[in-house]
């Protein structure tokens, strides 16, 4: 006996609904087993993790600070991805972006400019990581390196550079040698939207973002050619559409956003360039993208969904003594079981007796 | 003289984790899986192979247990992405914050905790030779171990007619499957190969490199491994050159940093990224059509009936 | 229109914050912020051992929290205020990079008091508190430089801030007392805890004809690695003598728990007040491990150097100070360097040959 898969003829719309809930309800039961094992209450546990967070306004604001960079970065990637192209460099992107908006921020601390600064930082940004994803893009196009490998690699180099800068060159003066910049003036700042809260403009052009690229995807030439050259190259090739101009493109876009997430972040909750800007979020965002199903709308929700596991992760520690590791078991139990899911969209579960099998060879 | 030596028996020793990890990648990436989880299941490794060595006492019962970790975290990938056809980079970096988490809680009993690393290889004679002695007839067993390992894959994947299976279902599963080879059976089996070495190559470094356990002790050699395999443009013999490269330049940017070179620390450290990158575009560029990667690396197959 | 809306927002998302934080609680709850998980062998288990310290003093009058592994970036402040709304009325944040995201919750929190380990930002109801390792570093100094037989010493530096720059030079200082014309070899590994790297660093250090080891990272590895050279080395935050039974000529320990305790008695008699801490030998804020595996004169002179350190009648960087350019450093602190001019140190002794990276 053996299971199989076995493709639909077309993708199921219902499970497409249900498989979220399905994957949500294994976690349940995994992590209660774990909770269990490790002598907590798995109810209590479960309330902390996903509803908690949920009930109150602070926690909520907080998700979407958290999200924010993740969703703006998986939009990129997900244009990437559909046009099959791997750039799984989106961190040294988001770093790279950090740095060029903060050398303007430097440049002009503590003179009088005006409101220009902040949207030029964000410029600068979003252009120098599309220049930094472009290296990789170009290595692919005209030499075949994999970009795989060159734009994880950059990553280091970024992250190195970064660190270079704030430990040299732009080292706040009055700031007794340790490895920051000065604190951004107020114009070199993202405001915030509630004072006293932490829900800063970031989170507005996160939604923009989505919303562009749910535009482009559904309704545009442009996202018409991204997915027909991803999904059947050979097609794509007939139609006269070029792969590696996509390439270019996607690559450059994707860099953008990073570099744009990397400098809002800066600018916006951290208020200072440092080492240590980004945890992770560039690799996050590859997961959130997959969870999001490379959609526009999905990833915004699997951008949510996953930050109210690092809330609801902060909460498990403080009021039950969960140790982070757990968390880190339980969002990777729970990406699993949600990609395995989703995979019941495209494909149907067949049980295969023994006898049939012999005879496959013909099938 | 002596400085040649000692600088020569730290790469060895640094390459060797680098090495094992890449060489058990390199045969899943032959046959068309790309498993960015090494990182992950390299921690488990070393977190259960700590934990193996310390409880049992024994090296070679803690190289196992690491071994079967990897095993059987590569297991769970093997499910995922060939059993349900899902994404093999999403897979493979969930794979990765699993095995951090996991990695944490198993080694949480034993932290803090030592044990007698492995024994060095000691023949009388041989290995007193001055200058080469110690570098070809004493290192730790996992040296020799590796390179065996590298002659072993690269004779079965050239010399042996499952090889010869393994790199047409990595370059064209579909044809594989048309001629009746079990394309996911044997995908499955090269996968749970990665998790071995991968579970090995993290095993190494607490018995042998540094010998106790402490969360996040492999540093990202994981990523480095796969690196290396793309840059070793997935040929085995190329592996051991490009790994050995890589812990030069580990190794040497810190000679030279104690020998007073005034280049600042950072552009060292970055040096062997950048090195990569170069190299691997001169490769790509060197030869004509293209890289050589498998070229059914990282798609999914679902067997049609 | 627009702005009653963002007003009542407003008032919505801040709501939470005011209730949750008067949850009636007769316990003072403390928080505490750590950078690496609690088992790390150094820096955070050190924290670590404590915090439960603090458990065992105040018994059930306390209740202590820690959120671990909490990345210096923007993650830090939710955390920090996630402690807050928990209850927690006294919270330290115990790493470098915490300063601004602790001093951003501070002001939004002006009821509660908080910690800030090794920055230099205050406010009301911020205080910071660091130690005098630099005093340890001398006596290691002195100590090195007596058994070193090559007269070279080996540095594993993590980041070249003020912190391990002073560490380096108090080092120096110390060791030239006992031996004028002493060299040291300094590599720096770009990081606080990668134990294959620092070992590699001490492997490297050694081939170069150094035979100490010391250190300015977390983990045990350069340790181990002297130890299976028969070289000596001396560890770093914590007691690293099972890594080198052999090996280990002394540690610096970092000893938080009587600054805890006190902190957390002035909070409970309401005596809290904004401080700035830098301990020393004097006041606890550190501990040398015992000094193993060296001669009883060695020993003698390590403890000696320790009582006058402590006793205020010895101070490492005593004027004059010649920077390793030849130029005399400015005295701004009476005999000896001021307070700010350590803190930001970003110079070399003399006697050492080789440059700060980054700087000038």
């Amino acid at each position: 006996m053996q299971l199989v898969l076995e493709k639909r003829a077309e993708r199921s719309n219902t499970i497409a609904l249900v498989s979220p809930l399905i994957a949500i309800g294994l976690t349940v039961v995994t992590m209660s087993i774990l909770f269990a094992i490790l002598g907590k209450n798995p109810v209590s546990a479960l309330i902390v993790y996903f509803i908690d967070p949920l009930t109150d306004a602070y926690s909520l604001q907080e998700i979407a600070v958290k999200a924010s960079p993740l969703v703006m970065i998986a939009i990129g990637l997900s244009l990437c991805y559909l046009a099959n192209a791997w750039n799984i460099g989106a961190e040294g992107q988001f770093l790279i972006g950090a740095v060029a908006g903060s050398w303007l921020a430097v440049k002009t601390q503590g003179t009088d400019a005006g409101l220009w600064v902040l949207p030029a930082m964000l410029l600068l940004g979003a252009a120098a990581g599309a220049l930094y994803a472009l290296i990789p893009a170009i290595c692919k196009v005209r030499f075949g390196a994999s970009e795989i490998l060159t734009s994880l690699m950059l990553v280091y180099v970024a992250d190195l550079l970064l660190d270079y800068l704030v430990r040299g060159p732009w080292r706040d003066p009055a700031g007794f040698n340790f490895p920051t910049t000065a604190e951004f003036d107020p114009v070199a700042t993202v405001p915030v939207l509630i004072e006293g809260g932490r829900l800063h403009l970031g989170a507005v052009i996160t939604l923009l973002v989505v919303a562009a690229a749910a535009v482009l995807l559904g309704r545009t030439i442009k996202g018409f050619e991204i997915r027909v050259v991803g999904a059947a190259p050979r097609a794509a090739r007939f139609g006269g559409f070029n792969a590696n101009q996509l390439t270019l493109l996607t690559f450059a876009v994707s860099g953008a956003l990073a570099g744009l997430a990397g400098i809002i972040e800066v600018a916006g909750p951290v208020g200072h360039l440092q080492p240590g800007i980004s945890p992770g979020y560039g690799f996050t965002a590859i997961i959130v993208a997959f969870l999001g199903r490379l959609n526009p709308i999905g990833i915004l929700i699997a951008g949510l969904f996953l930050a109210l596991t690092f809330i609801g992760g902060e909460q498990a520690q403080i009021a039950m003594k969960i140790p982070l590791d757990v968390t880190k078991v339980f969002q990777g139990i729970l990406l699993f079981y949600v990609l395995a899911c989703d995979s019941l969209i495209l494909y149907r579960f067949r049980l295969i007796f023994a006898s049939r099998q012999v005879s496959s060879g013909t099938g | 003289m002596e400085l040649v030596e000692a600088i020569i028996l730290s790469v060895l020793a640094a390459s060797t984790p680098l090495l094992i990890a890449a060489t058990g990648e390199l045969v899943t990436e032959r046959a068309g899986v790309l498993n960015l989880g090494v990182e992950g299941m390299m921690i488990v490794g070393a977190a259960c192979g700590f934990g193996g060595a310390w409880l049992s006492g024994s090296t070679i019962i803690g190289a196992l247990c690491g071994i079967i970790a990897g095993m059987l975290l590569s297991l769970v990938f093997a499910m995922m992405t060939l059993g349900l056809a899902v994404n093999q980079v999403a897979s493979g970096l969930a794979l990765t914050i699993l095995g951090i988490g996991l990695s944490g809680l198993i080694g949480a009993g034993f932290v803090g905790e030592r044990i007698t690393p492995a024994p060095h290889l000691h023949i009388p004679g041989l290995t007193d030779i001055p200058l080469i002695g110690r570098i070809l007839f004493g290192e730790d067993p996992f040296i020799y171990l590796s390179l065996a390992l590298v002659v072993a894959v690269w004779g079965f994947l050239y010399r042996t007619r499952p090889g010869l299976v393994l790199r047409a279902c990595g370059d064209n599963h579909v044809s594989a499957h048309a001629l009746g080879y079990p394309v996911l059976r044997i995908r499955t089996l090269a996968v749970m190969f990665g998790g071995a070495c991968a579970g090995l190559a993290g095993a190494y470094l607490p018995l042998a490199y540094t010998p106790f356990f402490i969360p996040g002790m492999t540093a990202g050699r994981g990523w480095i491994a796969l690196a290396l395999v793309v840059f070793a443009s997935w040929l085995p013999g190329r592996l051991v050159i490009g790994a050995y490269l890589f812990g030069a330049v580990t190794i040497l940017q810190l000679h030279a940093q104690g020998a007073g070179v005034g280049i600042p620390s950072q552009f060292m450290s970055a040096l062997p990224y950048l090195a990569t990158v170069i190299v691997l575009v001169l490769i790509s560029r060197a030869r004509t059509g293209g890289s050589t990667a498998p070229a059914a690396l990282g798609t999914v197959f679902v067997p049609d009936r | 229109m627009r702005k009653r809306f963002l007003a009542a927002a407003a008032a919505l998302l801040l709501g939470g914050s005011f209730t949750s934080g008067a949850s009636a609680a007769d316990k003072l709850k403390v928080g505490f912020i750590y950078l690496g998980p609690v088992g790390d062998l150094g820096w955070t288990y050190q924290h670590e051992l404590a915090r439960q310290a603090l458990v065992k003093e105040f018994g059930d009058k306390i209740e202590t929290t820690f959120l671990e592994n909490v990345p210096e970036g923007p993650d830090a402040e939710r955390a920090i205020e996630q402690l807050v709304r928990a209850g927690n009325k006294l919270i330290f944040t115990t790493s470098f990079g915490y300063m601004d995201p602790t001093l951003k919750v501070a002001k939004k929190y002006p009821n509660v008091h908080f910690e800030h380990c090794s920055g230099y930002k205050r406010d009301k109801n911020m205080s910071t508190y660091s130690a005098r390792w630099y005093q340890g570093r001398y006596i290691q100094g002195q100590i090195a430089a007596k058994m070193s037989k090559a007269g070279v010493l080996g540095y594993i530096g993590s980041f070249p801030i003020p912190e391990v720059v002073s560490g380096i030079n108090s080092t120096m200082i110390g060791a030239q007392t006992i031996n004028p014309n002493i060299k040291v070899k300094i590599i720096w590994v770009n990081s606080w805890f990668d134990p294959g790297k620092e070992a590699d660093a001490a492997k490297a250090l050694l081939d170069q004809g150094a035979d100490i080891i010391m250190q300015h990272t977390d983990s045990p590895a350069p340790m181990q690695v002297a130890s299976e050279r028969g070289k000596f080395a001396f560890g770093q935050d914590s007691e690293m003598i099972k890594f080198g039974p052999k090996a280990q000529l002394t540690s610096i320990l970092d000893t938080w728990a009587p600054y805890y305790i006190a902190r957390v008695k002035a909070e409970m008699t309401g005596t809290w007040k904004e401080e700035d801490t830098w301990g020393g030998l004097d006041s606890k804020m550190f501990a040398m491990a015992p000094y193993t595996n060296m001669p009883d004169e060695v020993k003698k002179m390590a403890e000696d150097t320790q009582a006058a350190l402590a006793a205020g009648k010895l101070q490492p960087f005593k004027c004059p100070i010649v920077d390793q350019d030849g130029k005399t450093v400015p005295c701004e602190g009476g005999d000896h360097l001021a307070d700010g001019q350590v803190l930001g140190m970003k110079f070399y002794v003399k006697g050492i040959d080789d440059k700060i990276p980054g700087g000038k």
